[in-house]
């Protein structure tokens, strides 16, 4: 999943499971049950989990542009010397 | 959220704790209950009174107990336990209470109800005070939620009174 769809699928999870929580409340105290709340409520938690849980593909349509491997071959990764790596632990 | 168990993690997390709350605003919501309890007992007979071997008084009382407590209920009422108790003042103790009687009341149908019964539990004293002894009976009420606080009130009726001499 790529970031653009990390960032939708944790909003569209909290608004889905907050309204849930809100509609089995209402539905609960006006019909004066407790069950009925449950129910409702546990109904939008599984809704909410096969939308977001997934690994769906309107959540990558921004996927990631990894660097194809022929490319990576022509800019090798700079060698680091055994003096310079010391200094940068030294640093750390 | 970069894995699913990350996801399913974040979102099974939230889910209870939303839970936690909303449970928290049913139980918020029965105080805007205002209820309107009434009942009634009777002493129909005394069966016997007598001063045990060991040397305590007991008495067999007839109760009718009627009582409509519906109002108590709400959408977040498990039951109501309900029971009767006799009180009473002696120079050993200055309260003393005794349940008599109790019951639970499993939905709002069963809470209109009479009942015509001996005491459940044995009226006995601690020592032998009760001849001539004006008592209380007092009903209490638990109502048990589904989820978070319990209520508990009562209503007295006074002006009981056991006989002079044992039978």
């Amino acid at each position: 999943m790529d970031w653009q769809g990390q960032k939708l699928a944790e909003q569209l999870m909290q608004i889905m499971l907050v309204s849930s929580a809100v509609v089995a409340f209402i539905s609960g105290y006006v019909l004066g049950s407790f069950q009925i709340m449950l129910l409702i409520y546990a109904a939008g938690v599984l809704l909410t989990s096969l939308i977001t849980v997934p690994n769906w593909p309107f959540l990558n349509h921004h996927p990631l542009k990894w660097l194809d491997p022929s490319e990576a071959e022509k800019h090798p990764k700079p060698v680091s010397a055994n003096t310079s790596s010391k200094k940068k632990a030294g640093k750390k | 959220m970069h894995s699913i168990g990350y996801r399913a993690n974040a979102l099974l997390t939230f889910a209870v704790t939303i839970l936690a709350l909303m449970c928290a605003i049913v139980s918020l919501s029965d105080n805007l209950n205002s209820p309107s309890p009434a009942a009634q007992v009777q002493v129909l007979n005394i069966n016997w009174f007598q001063k045990k071997p060991d040397g305590d008084d007991e008495v067999s009382l007839t109760l009718n107990i009627s009582s409509n407590l519906q109002s108590l209920f709400t959408w977040n009422t498990k039951q109501v336990f309900v029971f009767v108790a006799a009180e009473y003042e002696t120079s050993k103790n200055a309260l003393n209470q005794v349940s008599l009687w109790d019951g639970i009341i499993p939905s709002k149908e069963h809470a209109k109800f009479w009942i015509h019964t001996t005491n459940k539990y044995r009226f006995v004293d601690q020592g032998s005070n009760l001849r001539g002894r004006d008592f209380n009976l007092t009903l209490h009420w638990h109502v048990m939620p589904k989820t978070g606080k319990m209520f508990a009130d009562k209503i007295v009726m006074s002006g009981y009174r056991l006989p002079e001499a044992y039978r």
